[in-house]
């Protein structure tokens, strides 16, 4: 713990106040949105505080991790910094693990107590008698009232586009791992080539499952108001794809900064963090893999 | 060597900037925990006062001053109000305030991210208490919110409720990594985990909690935005959902969340009580395995918040085993604070006077706990008055003593003055007799089968309930005392030195009352 350096407190920072109205504003406008929308009001001004705020959490995610990448080129950072980075980023993604717990827990729920109790199993349950004639699958391809929730006709097939996807992301956790060897090493050339393949893959894996939605809403009839089996599906799928994005964007950000010349083989805590980000949506596709396409 | 430079000014040991933008653009952690507990106190006051027109309705039966359904949403935002913008909002406060100070670091470890949660928070209450002018009203259906009454039955409102909870829940999560970096990376030379002071330890836990559980809050709203607004059916039976898994997922939270507004108080508490008995604290590391071991069990215990659902009976009986298991390291901590003060040279001051009503009062909530705990047991008291006595006897002379302990502890080491005493000891008298009459009858009620959550009751609850009402009025116009002796020793008194208790032990009572602006400047050497 005995420190030679000194630990960096920044005097004042106008981003945090900034960050709060721009955050603010984006979700006052989402909800505005969506209530006044479902009231048959207009939504012109709910669009423009949206816009507002989006705009504003943009300058300030350029401005605040900026002023933190000047900072640390500048010298200011000692390896006790570098340590609350590393458990910051460490905890954040501990918590992102946690948000996908939520959900996977109501698929498992759903799908080994909700659903079969509906269908009469463990005959002490009552909700059996809400709809007598509800048989229990999964997927559920017939949902208890078909009328408020129109049941999907199919599910997507595990083993073709979702195998791809499977290996297009798996694939890019290598290149991303081979990548930071080569920053380490100091080959930045070889850097450059292996981090735009990670990305190469991402994208594709974007496209596909971009792809996939609109085959299973135009086809499949698979959408989230296709019951319980559309609504889980689509929120992990779902929020996976956004945090994909995201990935792909701190990669994409990764790489210009190999361009401009950041980063030596001692210090690159912010390629790291990317990267560690990139291995965390890596695991949580395996468990979508398995327990929504495949099981 | 200074812990402490700054480009961005020429003057390298910078004081506060002036005015208003101090606190907007503030770094510094106790700027920022002092905006936390000033935040915290005007959401207790607001809270409170909700809890007032309750307690007004209440004070007879039928109905005289407000409609059911306002009443309704009195009883949501006073929940919400105090559980998310009263008692957390002063533990980070206090958590900002201390930690640095007793690890020995100057500040936390991501200052602007600290500055960010606390700004969040004034937003978030803005959401949320802008529903109560909205179209359709304030939600209305609880503080937890349950499906469907939160998603078929909600008022448009609910909405925004949502997104507030969700910058909440970022700001939580924010402090809470904060706290656990500045814990686990800022500690002096010498301090190893098993000679962190007390407070430090159950925040380091209690932040665990927060990563773990508010994600997951986030989730179970996030599927009620889903439901509301796009259609999906996670808990509606008609798509194969089922309304009892918003239980489950959002009790899966809860449950952690209640110890998330006790652990700190019992770390403060177990600084206190030594300190006024001039002992050293009994059984140290048992203290730090029985925190430990309530964080791990508050996970498997969620559903004896719902015995009567329906859930399996292998399922009763695991959460109530589960349940009553967690009586064991409370009980460790209750024990090792009693032999703490035994044969002790106790002197009873304010925080000492807040910190054994704590550990009585809390002991008698924690009891009432055990009760709830026995499923068969449960099946009756479920939804009624005793429930509202058993979580307000955990929480008002728990969570909320606890505070006003450390807050009469500390307020010499923020202010630098000695808070007026004879002021302090009336506030804590008249607050124990007010929340006693207040909480007390709520048992009697209940048992009797007062349901909770009504406007209006059967005659034969007539007598308690005035009672209790007759005691929320006292208990809520004594915080009034507390504020005007706060300002009071903020704006002057008698000069309080460098340690102001004779038996308090720590690093943050070897600095200067009031502290400097940066707390360890070169951090201190701990043996």
């Amino acid at each position: 713990m005995a420190t030679t350096q000194s630990y960096y407190v920044p005097a004042q920072s106008k981003w945090p106040i900034i960050a709060t109205v721009g955050l603010g504003a984006t979700l006052a406008g989402v909800a505005s949105i969506l209530v006044e929308g479902s009231q048959g009001e207009s939504t012109t001004g709910a669009w423009v505080t949206f816009f507002i705020g989006a705009m504003i959490m943009a300058y300030m995610l350029f401005g605040w991790f900026g002023s933190v990448i000047r900072e640390s080129r500048s010298g200011l950072y000692s390896q006790q910094m570098d340590r609350s980075f590393r458990w910051g980023m460490s905890w954040f993604i501990f918590s992102e693990v946690m948000f996908f717990a939520a959900f996977f827990g109501a698929l498992f729920y759903a799908r080994n107590f909700a659903v079969p109790w509906l269908g009469g199993a463990g005959d002490r349950g009552s909700s059996h008698i809400l709809w007598e004639n509800f048989q229990a699958t999964w997927p559920l391809l017939n949902n208890p009232d078909p009328d408020t929730f129109p049941a999907p006709e199919g599910i997507i097939e595990p083993w073709h586009l979702p195998l791809v996807n499977t290996i297009l992301l798996v694939s890019s956790s290598v290149t991303v791992t081979i990548a930071h060897h080569a920053l380490k090493n100091d080959h930045r050339t070889k850097i450059k080539l292996w981090l735009a393949a990670t990305i190469v893959l991402a994208l594709g894996f974007v496209f596909l499952q971009a792809d996939e939605y609109i085959y299973a809403y135009t086809e499949l009839n698979l959408t989230l108001r296709s019951g319980i089996y559309g609504s889980t599906f689509f929120i992990l799928t779902g929020f996976h794809g956004a945090h994909v994005i995201l990935g792909t964007l701190m990669l994409s950000i990764m790489l210009i900064r190999i361009h401009k010349g950041h980063f030596d083989p001692e210090k690159h805590f912010g390629f790291e963090a990317a990267s560690w980000y990139w291995h965390f949506v890596d695991v949580v596709w395996l468990g979508l893999f398995v327990f929504v396409y495949v099981l | 060597m200074s812990a402490v430079i700054d480009t961005h000014t020429e003057d390298h040991h910078h004081g506060p900037a002036k005015g208003i933008m101090r606190w907007i653009l503030t770094t510094n952690h106790k700027d920022i925990g002092t905006m936390y507990l000033v935040f915290s106190f005007t959401m207790f006051l607001l809270g409170g006062t909700m809890a007032m027109v309750i307690r007004a309705e209440l004070f007879q039966p039928g109905l005289q001053l407000v409609v059911p359904a306002f009443f309704n949403q009195m009883t949501t935002m006073h929940g919400l109000i105090m559980v998310f913008g009263a008692v957390m909002p002063a533990f980070v406060g206090l958590a900002n305030w201390m930690i640095p100070m007793m690890v020995g670091a100057p500040d936390m470890a991501l200052p602007r991210m600290n500055n960010w949660s606390f700004w969040l928070l004034p937003a978030a209450f803005t959401m949320l208490l802008s529903t109560l002018f909205m179209k359709g009203g304030a939600p209305n259906f609880g503080w937890t919110f349950y499906a469907p009454l939160s998603t078929t039955y909600g008022p448009p409102s609910t909405t925004y409720f949502i997104f507030a909870i969700h910058m909440m829940g970022i700001s939580s999560i924010m402090g809470a990594i904060n706290v656990i970096a500045t814990i686990l990376n800022l500690r002096a030379p010498g301090m190893t985990l098993m000679k962190m002071p007390l407070f430090v330890w159950t925040w380091l836990i209690t932040a665990f909690l927060l990563i773990a559980v508010m994600p997951v809050l986030a989730g179970v709203v996030t599927m009620m935005l889903m439901d509301i607004n796009f259609g999906t059916s996670f808990f509606n039976a008609a798509g194969g959902g089922d309304p009892v898994m918003f239980q489950h997922v959002f009790w899966f939270f809860g449950h952690p969340e209640v110890y998330i507004m006790i652990l700190p108080a019992f770390g403060a508490v177990s600084h206190i009580i030594p300190a006024f008995a001039r002992k050293r604290l009994f059984g140290y590391a048992s203290m730090v395995y029985a925190v430990g071991a309530i964080a791990m069990l508050s996970f498997v215990v969620w559903a004896h918040h719902m015995f009567t659902v329906g859930i399996p009976v292998a399922g009763e009986l695991f959460f109530m085993y589960a349940t009553m298991l967690i009586a064991v390291p409370t009980g460790v901590k209750v024990f090792n604070w009693v032999a703490t003060m035994f044969r002790g040279s106790m002197t009873f001051e304010a925080p000492m006077l807040f910190a054994v009503a704590f550990v009585i009062l809390f002991t008698i909530g924690g009891f009432s706990g055990l009760m709830l705990a026995i499923a068969p047991a449960d099946f009756q008291y479920q939804d009624t008055y005793f429930v509202v006595a058993h979580f307000h006897y955990v929480l008002v002379p728990g969570a909320i003593f606890g505070i006003f302990a450390s807050a009469y502890f500390w307020l010499p080491k923020w202010t630098g003055h000695m808070y007026d005493e004879t002021l302090a000891k009336t506030h804590f008298w008249l607050s124990f007799i007010g929340m006693n009459l207040a909480f007390f009858p709520m048992h009697f009620l209940g048992l009797a089968g007062m349901p909770r959550r009504i406007p209006d009751y059967a005659l034969q609850f007539a007598d308690f309930n005035m009672i209790s009402s007759i005691g929320a009025f006292m208990f809520g116009a004594t915080q009034l005392l507390f504020l005007f002796i706060v300002i009071k020793c903020v704006r002057g008194g008698e000069k309080a030195p460098a340690k102001p208790w004779e038996g308090a032990e720590g690093l943050e009572w070897t600095l200067p009352s009031p502290p400097p602006y940066h707390s360890f400047t070169t951090p201190p050497e701990v043996k």
